[in-house]
């Protein structure tokens, strides 16, 4: 199948081999229906940085779908097909997740091979998993989890069925989550959130109480530390990620007379704006003088970061927190200002920093669009907890009342 | 003049003073072979005059004073191709010589989404190179990548190490040739890391295009570097030699200079005797054998001299120049300018690479001996420095040499042997030690026939020949062809008597006064007794009869 990238430096290229996720998928006779739009690279969170096409939220098509895995949320949500698969470096699964009304998983980074997956920022990438439902979800990612020899950074950890434990519905009794602990971020509830996101995700915390969950709110003093991290970190690793795309051997080449212009040509026409941005970022913070300053610097932040999520998630069951400040906006709003666009990643770039597994599970609606619009909680476990994460969500979900979220398409 | 800067390495020095540029050119082919030509004709040259202290040059007078005023500091960069079965970061095989892009698979061709998994032989490699170089092991090390834009480099980054090497501070310890003044020699090593190499570009005849091999890409090479210890010419042939030997004895790699597997950059820089401050450093690339690098360091260092000299030196440049084979000079490729910013960081597809002492002790008790200690042994055997440094170039003779030892045979002899006849016959079939079809046993066996009398030495000589072509045991081949030597006096006797009987106008002029003719009826006794009478007896008695007065 052609594989782009939603980048126009791999127009008409087809990939010789099947990443491993999806060679699991085919095995276990999964049906690939198609492949679906994204930011290119993976840079951006609306996916109106595809080289192709822009795709719309099936909630408000006049809307972004979010990003970058847009596409594959999108699809889901408008039951174009039952599940689908993203990749999550600074919250492209679960921000899309939550403005679709999707459930977005990301797993602990190395629990699921990257062999395939078009790298963007090698030690934040993860395969993500798109469903309807949580258990859905979950079945997709036990089909693709488990340990790769052709990934030197994916997890020996075995890969258990992560839906065998869920309780059947009629069994849950009562309070089903009783003795649960659950801290919600104080950071994430800070002005510049939106109010109605706010007050939605305070009742999801509300419904957990009422399924027998103790709900404290936790302070991340470093949470703030994330983003400027979080790029400085993505930047660099990308920068020397897409050296690879250069018309030499593969995709899009220019016509040219010498190395330079062949190398300057086909890479000034192949990239958009947005990668080309990360590019230079990343080369700079890596030269010579700056590495210390701002890549190394970034890793410590990166490390204090781990530990304050780790020390919290010993007090903790799980961590929850909205998906992003913001129901999905206006196609073309944040277009011209990405660092507005780089500011709605908050809630999202942390655990990604961390490694940590996190679900994103739709809670309610906020104003706007022909229905309302969706808000996702997302919660956030232990390193290599998805079980525990997959069952609290399935709980929570079947559980909610009052709430369809089937787009009125 | 080129030619005049060319040091010609000849065994006869009148043809020390010819300037002829194409002369240079076939002198040039001796040296490469010089090694094994010398030792061989050394071996059974025994009247040989003493060799010079230094060989003879092609210099001017005037050259020579000029470079006692200066000193040369030389450091030399070398990659070794490890000879594992497969690549550094995939499983793809490395074959010299196989057709382009045959080799390649998604790794090491750069394909998105493709990831590196390091091949644990790389690491027992490095860390077996950075015993045998005497090395401080990191136990914590990592890779690194080495970014920059080149059609060779599929990735547009290198794996390397960059600040942990898996090896550092080492040294190598090194005879110089005899014919080289000899001596011994400690190099430091500075450091010892692990990467990969890189594809090979074929540029068109027209220059109009270049083509793009992967093949080698991905292959895992150990790069060495040397502390910057070496002072001329010989100095650093040698190192690289050794490193050569020692590569080999590890079986790490066939460290073959011609096929790429054993590539050595020299970085040079000279400077007035007693100037603390170093001169300008200069890259010499393009070196593919030994004696390149000895001829490339003797022309750079003549060239900045006389630059030098005559005050201008501020036109010595810090650069890469390339040696030119066809013209033995050294020429600009690129200017340096500046250093270049290869933007590192560490690898993130990759996890550190952690070693243990018990991993590291495994390794170290598998070593070999390695050739320093080989020297050294077989100096205390009390063989000559000519005869230690030929059985312990190469692994495969000196254990051939060890091993028909271990069967009995006489040290000395063994060596004579090996570094003449042997080696001869190797020469010539162009075969290797283990693939002649004398084996170490049947050679110790050899040895003691002659010396216990059984046949005489050159029947010895004979059945070697066979034993080398057609294998076989001496015991048999003496049996097969009736070849025991004749040693009871009364026999050669009776042959000597035939042969004056039948010779008797010989014996007649010879009795005149034509002793020479000893050696006509020497040879008749020989051919009658198919070679087998005892050259000593024989002469003895035959003298008698000759003498005696007729009966």
């Amino acid at each position: 199948m052609p594989s782009t990238g939603g980048s126009r430096i791999l127009e008409n290229y087809r990939p010789p081999f099947d990443a491993t996720a999806v060679k699991r998928v085919k095995a276990l006779g999964g049906i690939v229906v198609g492949k679906t739009n994204l930011d290119e690279f993976g840079m951006g969170s609306t996916t109106e940085g595809s080289a192709y096409k822009v795709t719309s939220n099936p909630w408000d098509i006049s809307r972004v779908p979010g990003g970058s895995s847009g596409g594959s949320a999108a699809a889901v949500s408008a039951r174009q097909c039952a599940v689908s698969l993203g990749s999550d470096t600074g919250g492209s699964v679960r921000q899309p997740a939550s403005f679709c009304g999707v459930v977005g998983l990301k797993p602990t980074y190395g629990r699921v091979s990257r062999y395939g997956l078009m790298a963007y920022a090698s030690s934040l990438d993860v395969i993500g998993c798109f469903g309807s439902s949580v258990a859905d979800a979950g079945i997709l990612l036990g089909a693709i989890s488990g340990h790769d020899r052709l990934d030197a950074t994916s997890s020996d950890t075995g890969a258990p069925d992560f839906t065998a434990h869920f309780p059947p519905a009629d069994a849950f009794g009562a309070k089903p989550l009783q003795g649960l602990r659950v801290g919600l971020i104080r950071e994430t509830l800070d002005s510049g959130v939106d109010h109605g996101v706010t007050s939605t995700v305070q009742r999801a915390a509300s419904h957990l109480e009422e399924l027998g969950c103790t709900v404290k709110e936790v302070s991340l003093p470093s949470f703030s530390l994330g983003l400027p991290a979080y790029y400085i970190l993505a930047s660099s690793e990308s920068s020397s990620n897409l050296s690879r795309y250069d018309g030499v051997r593969y995709g899009s080449q220019a016509a040219a007379e010498e190395l330079n212009s062949l190398y300057g040509d086909s890479r000034a026409r192949g990239f958009g704006a947005e990668v080309k941005m990360r590019i230079l970022m990343g080369t700079y913070a890596l030269s010579a003088g700056y590495y210390d300053a701002y890549y190394k610097r970034a890793q410590q932040v990166r490390t204090v970061i781990r530990k304050s999520f780790k020390a919290a998630l010993d007090e903790n069951d799980i961590l929850i927190s909205p998906a992003a400040p913001s129901a999905a906006y206006k196609i073309g709003e944040k277009k011209n200002d990405p660092l507005a666009m780089y500011a709605g990643d908050i809630m999202t770039v942390n655990v990604n920093l961390a490694g940590l597994p996190a679900l994103v599970l739709p809670c309610g609606f906020v104003e706007g669009g022909p229905a309302g619009l969706p808000v996702g909680l997302q919660m956030i476990g232990a390193a290599f907890d998805e079980e525990k994460l997959l069952k609290v969500g399935h709980i929570f979900e079947q559980t909610l009342q009052g709430h369809r979220f089937v787009p009125p398409l | 003049m080129a030619s005049l800067l060319f040091r010609g390495i000849l065994i006869h020095p009148p043809l020390l003073n010819s300037s002829n540029a194409l002369f240079s050119r076939k002198a040039c082919a001796y040296y490469c072979r010089m090694r094994t030509i010398t030792r061989a004709q050394v071996a059974t040259q025994v009247n040989q005059p003493p060799q010079l202290k230094y060989p003879p040059n092609a210099r001017n007078n005037g050259l020579e004073i000029l470079l006692k005023d200066y000193e040369t500091i030389i450091g030399i960069e070398t990659h070794v191709q490890l000879s594992t079965l497969t690549k550094a970061f995939c499983s793809c095989p490395y074959n010299y010589g196989s057709p382009p892009n045959t080799s390649v698979c998604p790794v090491c061709m750069g394909l998105p989404g493709a990831l590196p998994v390091l091949n644990s032989k790389v690491i027992e490699a490095a860390v077996r190179l950075g015993l045998a170089l005497n090395c401080e092991l990191s136990f914590n090390s990592k890779f690194d990548r080495k970014q920059y834009f080149y059609p060779d480099l599929p990735k547009g980054y290198q794996i390397s190490q960059f600040d942990i090497p898996i090896a550092r501070a080492g040294y190598i310890d090194l005879d110089l040739p005899v014919e080289f003044g000899g001596g011994q020699r400690r190099f430091g090593i500075t450091r010892v890391h692990m990467e990969e190499d890189a594809g090979k570009l074929l540029h068109s005849g027209n220059g109009n295009y270049s083509q793009v091999d992967l093949n080698r890409a991905g292959v895992p090479l150990l790069e060495v570097v040397s502390e910057p210890d070496m002072r001329n010419g010989i100095e650093a042939a040698e190192y690289a030699a050794e490193l050569q030997r020692l590569v080999r004895y590890l079986g790490v790699s066939n460290g073959n200079m011609q096929e790429g597997s054993l590539r050595c950059d020299v970085n040079i820089s000279v400077r007035p005797l007693g100037q603390s401050q170093f001169g300008t450093k200069v890259e010499i690339k393009n070196l593919n054998s030994f004696s390149s690098v000895n001829r490339a360091i003797d022309y750079e260092i003549s060239r900045q001299v006389l630059l030098l000299s005559q005050g201008q030196g501020d036109q010595i440049v810090q650069e890469t120049r390339l040696w030119e084979e066809g013209s033995q000079k050294t020429v600009t490729m690129r200017k340096k300018e500046g250093l270049s910013d290869y933007r590192y960081f560490p690898e993130p597809d990759l996890p550190e690479v952690v070693l243990t002492e018990g991993y590291v002790n495994k390794i170290r008790g598998s070593l070999p001996e390695l050739p320093e200690m080989k020297r050294r042994r077989y100096e205390g055997m009390g063989l000559s420095m000519q005869d230690v440094l030929f059985l312990a170039n190469d692994v495969k003779v000196a254990d051939f040499f060890d091993a028909a030892i271990a069967k009995g045979a006489e040290v000395k002899l063994a060596a004579n042997w090996i570094m003449g006849d042997i080696a001869a016959h190797m020469k010539n079939e162009k075969l290797s030690i283990d693939e002649i079809k004398l084996t170490p046993h049947e050679l110790a066996e050899l040895i003691a026939a002659i010396k216990g009398g059984t046949i005489s030495g050159k029947i010895g000589k004979e059945i070697l020949f066979e034993l080398m072509a057609k294998g076989g045991t001496v015991k048999k081949l003496i049996e097969e062809k009736d070849l025991v030597q004749i040693t009871d006096p009364t026999e050669i006797e009776k042959i000597i008597d035939k042969v004056l009987l039948d010779n008797p106008k010989q014996l007649e002029q010879y009795r005149g006064g034509k002793t020479k003719l000893q050696g006509y009826f020497a040879g008749q006794v020989m051919k009658a007794t198919k070679g087998k009478a005892n050259p000593g007896l024989l002469n003895k008695i035959l003298l008698e009869k000759l003498n005696a007065k007729s009966s």
